[in-house]
C-alpha cells in the first residue's frame, strides 16, 4: 500500500501548476492532509456511502455537495468517528486510523459543527467555547478533578484564546448569554467559535448557512474564508447554498444516492454533466 | 413555654430528619446533572454500600450462601477457613480499613456501570437511560442479597447513638445523636462537592456531557471518563447515606425504599441543585414534622406517609423547575 502523503508529494508540483492554470492560489493548498479510501458505509441493508474516495489537502477549503440523502453528513460523520464504515481506510497526516472513538479523533485535530447546531444549551457562550479548549488543557480531567492548582494558570492561558476567538467572530455582547436563549444565526456562530477554540487541523462545518438570512450567510461566507486565510485551517465543508459553494471552495466533491459522481474544481463541476442531471438539474426549454 | 419548647423540639427533629432525606437526594442530582440520567438505582446503592461495609466489618465472604450450597461447605466468615480467628472474631477488617475497602468497591461498581450499562446507551433518551437504572436498581438489590444476604444487619462505624444528654440539659429538648452527626456530615459533604464543581475545571465537563453527548464528544470529552467519575462520587454519596441510615435503622432491605423519599425533596429543591436538594430535604423533613404534630390529630393521624408527595405535587403545579431547579428554556 502505498502511503498516500508520499504520493501526494510525488505529484505537488504538477498539481499547484494545474491549480494556477485554474486561477486558484496553490502557494495555500499543501500536501494532503487527510485521504479517505474506498469508504462504504451500511446501516443494515442500506448503503448510505458506496466506495466513495477522495483527499483533503492542506489549507484548502473543500467542499461536499450533493441533493439530499446522496451521504454528505453520513460522510462527515465517518471523518470524525460518529460513524464506523464497514470497508475502507482513512488516513489522516500519514497514518491509519483504526477504530478509533470520536473524542480520541478530537484530540487529534479534528473538530466540526452540526447541522442541527449541538450547543450546550444551558451554558454560556463563554463556556461553551471554553470546552473547545478542553483538548488543549494538558491537565488531564482525572488531575483536574483531584487538583485544581496547576489548572488555575493554564484555566486563563485558554480564556485569553478564546477572548480571541469570541473578538473574531465578534459575538462580544453575547459573551455571557445562555446560548439556548440567542437566535439560530448567532448559535451557529458560537458553534463555529468552539469548533475553532480546539485550533483545529480539519475544521469540518456540516451545513454552517442553513436556515439562515442573506445577511447571516454574507457574515457566515467572510468568517469561514477569514479562518481559512488568518489561520489557514483546513476546511470541509457542506453547503445546499450551490452559490456560496461555488464562491469559497477551492475543490469540490458531489456524491449522489451514497456515490462519488463528480470531484474538482468549482468550475469543473459546474460543467460535468453527471452534476447538472444529478443536482442542478437539467435546463428546460 | 412548654409549647415553644415542644414546637423547637419538632422543628429540630424535622430538620435533622430533613438532611437525612437530602443525603439520598444529593446522589440522584450529582448524577442527574452530570449525565442528564434520573437514577433510579440511588437508593439500592446506597443500601448495597452499606451491606458491603457491614460485610467487611463482620468480615463475612462474599456469597457464603451460593459457595455453601455449590459445594457444601459451611462457612460465612473468613474466620471459618483455616479455623484462624483474627482480632475481630471473625476475620473482620477494622472500621477504617472497612470504608476504604467499601468505597474501593464503589468505584469499581462505577466502573462497571459505565462499562456494561452506560456506553451501550450513548446518545439515547433520557426515558431509556431511566429505564436501564430501573434495572440496574433491581440487579444491585439481587447481587447484594446473594454476597451479604438477606438479614437486618447492624451497623455501627463508631457514630454516637442515643439521646444528647447535653442538649436535654440545657434545652430540655429530646435530640438523637445520630441525626447530629448526620446533620454534621451533610454539612461537610455538601461543601466538599461544592469545591469539587466549583473549583475543579471539571464542572464545564460534567455540564456539557449532561448537555449534548454528541456535541461532548466533539469536543474530545471521554463520555465514559466522565461517567465513571460522576458515578463514583454518586457511590462515594450513597455510601454516607448508607452509613447513617444504616446505623439509625439497621442495614435492612427497606434502605432502598428511600429512594422514595427522595423523590418529593427533587421535585421541591429542583432536580439539578445541590443546594437545592438540602433545603427541599429540610422543607420536606420539617413540613412533615409539624404537620403530623399539629394538623395530623386533627383528620387521623399517619400523615408522614403522605405529606412530602402532596407538597411535591403542589409544587408540580406552580414551580414545575423547583425552587432551585435551571429555568426551562425552550425557544419555538
Amino acid at each position: 500500500m502505498n502511503h498516500p502523503v508520499a504520493e501526494a508529494a510525488k505529484d505537488d508540483s504538477t498539481y499547484a501548476a494545474e491549480e494556477e492554470a485554474r486561477g486558484l492560489a496553490p502557494h495555500r493548498v499543501g500536501e494532503v492532509v487527510m485521504e479517505v479510501r474506498n469508504i462504504t458505509l451500511r446501516f443494515g441493508g442500506v448503503t448510505a456511502i458506496r466506495d466513495i474516495s477522495f483527499d483533503i489537502r492542506e489549507g484548502e477549503i473543500r467542499a461536499i455537495i450533493g441533493p439530499n440523502g446522496a451521504g454528505k453528513s453520513s460522510m462527515l460523520n465517518v471523518i470524525n468517528g460518529f460513524y464506523h464504515p464497514q470497508e475502507g481506510e482513512i488516513w489522516f497526516r500519514g497514518a491509519r486510523r483504526r477504530g478509533m472513538r470520536p473524542h480520541q479523533i478530537a484530540r487529534q485535530g479534528i473538530a466540526r459543527t452540526f447541522q442541527n447546531i449541538a450547543l450546550f444549551k444551558g451554558m454560556t457562550t463563554l463556556d461553551n467555547i471554553m470546552t473547545g479548549r478542553l483538548t488543549k488543557m494538558k491537565r488531564g480531567l482525572v488531575w483536574q478533578a483531584l487538583w485544581a492548582g496547576p489548572a488555575e494558570a493554564e484555566e486563563i492561558r485558554h480564556r485569553e484564546a478564546v477572548e480571541k476567538i469570541i473578538d473574531f467572530l465578534e459575538i462580544q455582547h453575547i459573551r455571557k448569554t445562555p446560548v439556548g436563549r440567542l437566535p439560530y444565526g448567532l448559535q451557529k456562530r458560537v458553534e463555529l467559535g468552539r469548533a475553532l477554540a480546539a485550533e483545529p487541523k480539519l475544521l469540518l462545518l456540516d451545513e454552517p448557512m442553513a436556515g439562515m438570512n442573506v445577511e447571516e450567510k454574507e457574515d457566515m461566507c467572510r468568517f469561514i474564508l477569514d479562518v481559512n486565510d488568518e489561520f489557514g485551517t483546513t476546511i470541509v465543508l457542506i453547503e445546499h447554498d450551490m452559490g456560496v459553494v461555488m464562491d469559497i471552495a477551492d475543490r469540490v466533491v458531489v456524491l449522489d444516492y451514497g456515490a462519488k459522481i463528480a470531484d474538482g474544481t468549482p468550475d469543473e463541476v459546474r460543467t460535468n454533466q453527471n452534476v447538472i442531471d444529478a443536482y442542478l438539474g437539467v435546463p428546460h426549454e | 413555654m412548654g409549647d415553644l419548647l415542644f414546637f423547637f423540639e419538632v422543628l429540630i427533629s424535622g430538620l435533622l430528619a430533613g438532611v437525612m432525606y437530602a443525603l439520598v437526594a444529593l446522589g440522584f442530582v450529582l448524577i442527574f446533572k452530570a449525565s442528564g440520567i434520573f437514577n433510579f438505582s440511588q437508593g439500592v446503592l446506597a443500601l448495597f454500600a452499606a451491606l458491603t461495609l457491614v460485610g467487611f466489618q463482620t468480615g463475612q465472604i462474599p456469597f457464603a450462601h451460593l459457595i455453601n450450597a455449590v459445594w457444601g461447605t459451611n462457612m460465612h466468615h473468613w474466620s471459618d477457613i483455616g479455623g484462624g480467628h483474627g482480632q475481630e472474631g471473625h476475620g473482620g477488617l477494622p472500621d477504617i480499613a472497612a470504608i476504604a475497602a467499601t468505597l474501593l468497591v464503589m468505584i469499581g461498581l462505577a466502573w462497571l456501570i459505565v462499562k456494561v450499562v452506560l456506553r451501550n446507551l450513548v446518545n439515547q433518551e433520557g426515558i431509556i437511560l431511566f429505564m436501564a437504572t430501573i434495572g440496574l436498581a433491581f440487579v444491585l438489590e439481587g447481587a447484594g442479597d446473594l454476597m451479604w444476604g438477606a438479614n437486618v444487619k447492624v451497623l455501627d462505624v463508631g457514630l454516637p447513638s442515643g439521646p444528647s444528654d447535653t442538649i436535654i440539659d440545657a434545652t430540655g429538648m429530646f435530640i438523637e445523636k445520630i441525626e447530629i452527626s448526620a446533620a454534621v456530615v451533610a454539612v461537610i459533604l455538601v461543601v466538599a462537592l461544592t469545591l469539587f464543581s466549583q473549583y475543579t475545571k471539571m464542572g464545564r465537563a460534567l455540564r456539557a456531557v449532561a448537555d449534548d453527548h454528541q456535541a461532548a464528544l466533539s469536543v474530545g470529552i471521554s463520555l465514559e471518563t466522565i461517567w465513571w467519575i460522576v458515578w463514583s462520587v454518586a457511590g462515594i454519596v450513597a455510601l454516607v447515606a448508607g452509613i447513617m441510615w444504616g446505623a439509625k435503622s439497621g442495614v435492612q432491605f427497606s434502605l432502598s425504599l428511600i429512594a422514595l423519599k427522595a423523590l418529593p425533596v427533587l421535585m421541591l429543591g429542583g432536580f439539578t441543585s445541590i443546594p437545592g436538594a438540602i433545603v427541599g430535604g429540610l422543607i420536606i423533613g420539617v413540613g412533615e414534622k409539624l404537620f403530623e404534630f399539629y394538623i395530623g390529630p386533627m383528620i387521623g393521624g399517619a400523615t408522614e406517609n403522605w405529606f412530602a408527595y402532596m407538597l411535591a405535587m403542589a409544587f408540580l403545579l406552580f414551580r414545575p423547575q423547583g425552587l432551585f431547579g435551571e429555568k426551562i428554556i425552550e425557544r419555538v
